[in-house]
Parts: structure tokens; sequence; C-alpha cells
């Protein structure tokens, strides 16, 4: 009876011997092939500007709501103008800060005089919801200077951004999570 | 590489300059810009730190306390912590795809989070058996806590559903060396809760697998769980696992219904075992199938590979702009707008696409591979005949939930110290 169980009870030790060998190997292969390819930083995900269309997808398809996508103002591209293609609706009458005359279907951005002739765009990030349309509008008829950026603090960091698998851009990608922003102005080391 | 990327700065601003920044005289200044950043790098291991720590505890409710009530509480805290306060997000199911892109593809460096998060669930695995899912694991742990009671399926439903985490494994690993998408990280059901937040039909989804998960429990753990194929394969050959008795198995048979995943092996003894010619044929035939199996499903995933390649969106995009060149009809999805409006050229397009769907093919056949060599191995497994004494609860399948603990009477004697 004892030698007719240890047939068995050995062949199963056997093998789960040899099966402990054969799935330690990858896990130990693992770490090693990858031992050059790891940072201990990590990444996040940002939007290249110049890559992004204003398509309107940052707006609906972040995970989060509102979106962590908001509008950034990179001011010293900006022309400070009275009539701002971001601010203002197309074919506007009069130019005024009237809401029924604001581009932005939030009223997230805030026109104050600076001097004359110039006028200075600010962003209120609570009520931006990603959507674009200011910086399609600063694109089109204005110097470019708004542009969308992930904000990495409401950012979740997810594994795989929902707004990068939509973006028919492909302008959202990893970036080194040292870099986290990929700003807009020429000058450099201005942020 | 940096020069180019000037130029085109140079270029695009050029472009785009048409009023003159104005030269201010009352002294303005530029407001500071809001550019925040992500929350510190540091707390990301301490997520690590967590679940070495819950691996722990779990591996220690289960094996030695043997408390099923601590680890439903584990569960609470990892479903807290790794679900609702995390966001299921930094997660093991998920990392398998980081590993994968790491180390498929030349220029993604996977974070030493993701590959901590992969491996330590899979070396516990290999040391106690799946603690990962008896509380650690939070889609594992919302499950736990809303299977109430648990009905059978019947054997045949079972194990034509276990097959399917094989595939959603395969594609996984395929859709992410390719650099392709991310599906566990798409199709989770359970992120939106966790959230708060997602797309209705996957809040649906979320909320439709909970309702079925109160009968049939934890169905995204048996039915879809890609990173449990792993767990399953280590946890076969663990050094120590959980037992449904606390001394010696007096065959009572009281635990024999008792597990919700009907997992629990009944004793088998050699001598009852009678005539195994039948199993020994069926044994080696089924031996001489794998090398077949495995061949027949790189063949298969070899032709799939076109059509799997459509997941990519450079190939998708690639089609349709190559539809509107031969037929003439406009290319008006959101992606050709951005592609016309972009400047790269059709070949550009065109040449990416070739790629893609070359390493679609380099990839599927091993997809393939990896499935039939799998189905081979299940069948072969079938016909292995052990001799087993006492109830115990199949190792790999075992989630040690500690559900069983409960219906065994054996007593520890006490007065043994
Ligand atoms: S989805 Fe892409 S193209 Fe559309 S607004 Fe966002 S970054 Fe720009
Ligand atoms: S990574 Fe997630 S949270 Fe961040 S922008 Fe993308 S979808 Fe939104
Ligand atoms: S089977 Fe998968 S989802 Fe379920 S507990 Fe285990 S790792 Fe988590
Ligand atoms: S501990 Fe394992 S055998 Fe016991 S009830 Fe849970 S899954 Fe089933």
């Amino acid at each position: 009876m004892k030698n007719e169980k240890n047939i068995y009870q050995s062949r199963r030790d056997f093998v789960r011997k040899a099966g402990r060998v054969l799935v330690v190997a990858p896990l130990v292969a693992v770490p090693l092939a990858l031992a050059k390819k790891t940072t201990a930083s990590g990444y996040v995900w940002q939007i290249d500007p110049f890559k992004c269309t204003q398509c309107g997808q940052c707006k609906t398809h972040c995970v989060k709501t509102p979106s962590a996508v908001k509008c950034v103002h990179a001011y010293v591209m900006c022309g400070y103008c009275d009539l701002c293609g971001g601010y203002l609706r197309q074919g506007v009458k009069t130019i005024s800060t009237g809401a029924e005359n604001q581009l932005c279907p939030t009223g997230a951005i805030v026109r104050r005089f600076v001097e004359e002739p110039y006028f200075e765009y600010t962003i209120d990030e609570d009520l931006c919801d990603g959507c674009g349309k200011c910086v399609k509008g600063c694109k089109d008829f204005g110097n470019g200077s708004l542009y969308l950026q992930i904000n990495q603090s409401l950012c979740d960091n997810c594994n795989e951004c929902s707004i990068a698998r939509s973006c028919p851009a492909q302008a959202i990608s990893r970036v080194p999570a040292d870099m986290q922003y990929i700003p807009k102005e020429r000058e450099e080391g201005h942020s | 590489m940096v020069l180019a990327l000037m130029l085109l700065w140079q270029t695009v601003m050029m472009a785009q300059d048409r009023f003159p920044r104005p030269e201010f005289e009352s002294g303005y200044e530029y407001p500071e810009h809001q550019l925040p950043l992500q929350r510190a790098v540091w707390l990301e291991y301490v997520d690590v730190a967590v679940l070495i720590a819950a691996l722990s505890v779990a591996a220690w409710l289960a094996l030695k306390k043997r408390s099923r009530n601590g680890l439903v509480w584990l569960a609470v805290f990892s479903l807290a912590y790794f679900g609702f306060y995390r966001e299921g997000c930094i997660c093991s199911v998920g990392s398998v795809q980081n590993v994968a892109l790491a180390l498929f593809n030349g220029n993604y460096t996977i974070p030493l989070t993701a590959l901590l998060f992969f491996i330590i669930p899979l070396v516990f695995a290999l040391l106690f058996g799946r603690v990962f899912c008896a509380g650690v694991c939070p889609l594992g742990a919302i499950q736990e806590l809303t299977g109430f009671s648990p009905v059978k399926l019947p054997r045949a439903v079972e194990s034509v559903m276990a097959a399917i985490p094989f595939i959603y494994l395969a594609l996984t690993v395929l859709f992410a060396a390719t650099g392709s998408q991310f599906i566990i990280c798409r199709y989770d059901p359970f992120v939106g809760i966790f959230r708060l937040d997602a797309p209705f039909t996957m809040i649906v989804f979320g909320i439709l697998l909970l309702l079925a998960g109160i009968f049939i429990n934890r169905p995204y753990c048996r039915y879809l769980c890609p990173y449990g194929v792993l767990l399953n394969l280590f946890s076969r050959f663990s050094w120590r696992h959980l037992s449904i008795t606390p001394a010696e198995c007096t065959e009572c048979r009281l635990c024999e219904d008792s597990c919700p995943y009907d997992v629990i092996l009944p004793p088998e003894k050699a001598e009852y075992a009678g005539d195994t010619t039948g199993s020994r044929k069926r044994f080696l035939i089924y031996l001489v199938l794998i090398p077949l199996f495995t061949a027949a499903g790189s063949v298969i995933f070899f032709n799939l590979a076109p059509a799997l390649s459509k997941v990519n969106p450079d190939v998708k995009l690639a089609m349709e702009i190559r539809e509107e060149v031969e037929t003439g009809t406009e290319a008006t999805s959101l992606a050709a707008v951005a592609f016309k409006e972009s400047g790269s050229t059709e070949e550009e397009l065109f040449t990416r696409e070739m790629d893609v769907i070359k390493k679609f093919r380099k990839a599927s056949p091993w997809a393939g591979a990896f499935l039939g060599l799998a189905l081979g191995i299940g069948l072969v497994s079938l016909t292995i005949r052990s001799s087993r004494t006492g109830y115990s609860p199949h190792r790999g399948k075992c989630y040690s939930c500690g559900k069983c603990f409960r219906y065994c009477p054996v007593q520890v004697k006490k007065d043994k110290i």
C-alpha cells in the first residue's frame, strides 16, 4: 500500500518540481530581459500641440468628467488682440464680453483690458472642459497661442489613455515623467 | 532629432504669427503658467509596498490563520485602496500589457512599478497559491464581496467558458506587443465603478457582471481574466497551498459541494481506478496531438493576421485612405480629416501600415501556437490519473478564498502541544 502510493506520490512530486523550474525560468528571464528597458519614474500621457487638430474628442473621451484636458495659454505667443479668434464667436457684431459673443461654451476664458489696444485672455481651468473650440479659433484666426494639454494633476495617468486611443491625429503619447508638458512657446525655458 | 523638432516649431510658428507680439508700456507681466505636475512618483512605490504587505497578509490568513473573515476584510481593504482610492489603475491584470509592449517594442521602457506589479503576485502564487486573487486583486475583491448564492454550472459549459481567458490573454499580448491597443484596460468592466465614472456601456457591462456574479461567483475571474491564466499556471506548482482541512482529511464529504467555483477534487484511489490501458492510450494519442494543435493554431492565426491588424489605428486609417484613392469615396472619419490636415503623405502612412501588418504576421502565429499548445496540454491532463487521499482544492483554479474552511469538521487538537 505504502509503496504503491509512493509511485504516484513521487511522480507527482517530480512533475511539480519540473514544472516549478519551467515556470521560474520566465519569471527570472522577464526582469532580466527588461533590465535595460525599465524606468523608475515612468510615463505620463501628453498632447503634442503641433499634432492636435482640436477634434473635440478630448472633451468626451477622457475617463474623467470633466476631462483632464485643459486649454493652456502660451502668453508670449499671444497677440493680445481686441478681436480674438479664440474668445469671440465668428462674425460677432460687437466686441464685448457678452455671453452670446463668446466662443467658449462654458465661458472659461477671462478677458481683461491691459492697455490700449491690448487685451489679456486667461483660462479658468475649473470651467474649461477641454473641448478645444477656442484652440481651433485661435489657430485659424490668431497666433495659435492657445493649445490643449493634459493637466497632470487631474489626469489619472491611465495605463492606456482612453483619449489617446481615439485621438484621430494620434497626438497623444507617453512622455517621460520628467517632461509632463509639451509647451508651445518658442522661448526656451519659459513655461 | 532636437534640431528637426526646433525647425518644425519654427515653421509652424512662422505660419501662425499673424499678429505681432505686443510691446507693453504699462509694465505688464505675463501671468504665471498653470502647469501643475503629476502626483509624486514615490507614491507609486507606496502602492508596491501595500501590494507586498497585502499579499503577505493574504498568504498568512489563507494558509496559517485559516480565517475566511480575515480574507473578507482584506478584500474590503484592497477594494478600497486599489479599487476606489487608486481607481483600479495600477493593476496587475493590466500590467501584462506593459510587459508585452516592453518585451516586443523597441522604444517603450516599462515603468518599474508596472513590472513589479506583474511579477510580485506571480511569485506569491508560486509560493502560496493564488493568494492575490483571495483578497488583494481589486477586481477579484469586488466580485468576492458580491457573490452570495453560488449555483453550479454544468461541467461542459464550465470547461468551454474556461477557454475564453486563454484567447483573451493571447489577443491581449498580441495587441499590446504590436503597439495597437490595451484591450484589458479598454474592456475592464469594473474600473468604471471604481472611478464612479465611465462610458455608459461599460457601466452596464460591469453591473451586469456583478449581478450575474451573485449566482455565478467571480464571472470575470473564471471566464475572462487573462492574468488568471498565468496565476493558475504558477499556482499549480506552488510550494505551499491552502488546504481545506486543518489536519487530516477524514473524507467525510462535507466540503464536497462547498466551493462556489466547484474546484474541490475528491479523493482518487489508485487501486479502485480499474483498467488503465484505455486512459494510457488516450494519453498517448493526445500527446501526439499537441504538436498538431500547436501547428494548426499558428497556421490559423497567421491567416487571421490581416484581419486582426485592423484594430491598429494606422491600419484602419490606411484602409480608409486607400479606398478614397481607389474608389473616390471621400474619407470623412475624424482620423482621415486629421490625417489630411497633418501634411504627412500617403506613402508614409502606407509604409507604417505595412510595418504594423508585418509585425502582426510575425506575432500572430505565436499567439495561435500558444492557444494550440494550451488546448493540447489541457486534453492530456484530462487523461492523467493520480492518487489522492482526502479532499483538496485544485491548485490552479482555487482562488484561496477560504469559503470551504467552515465546512470541515476536523479540529486541530489543542492539547497536541
Ligand atoms: S483627441 Fe487629439 S486631435 Fe482631438 S482635441 Fe484631443 S489631442 Fe486634439
Ligand atoms: S490618461 Fe486617463 S485621465 Fe488622463 S487624459 Fe487620458 S483618459 Fe483622461
Ligand atoms: S482571477 Fe484575475 S480578476 Fe480574478 S482575482 Fe485573480 S487576478 Fe483578479
Ligand atoms: S478556498 Fe479554493 S477550494 Fe476553497 S472554496 Fe475557495 S476557491 Fe474553492
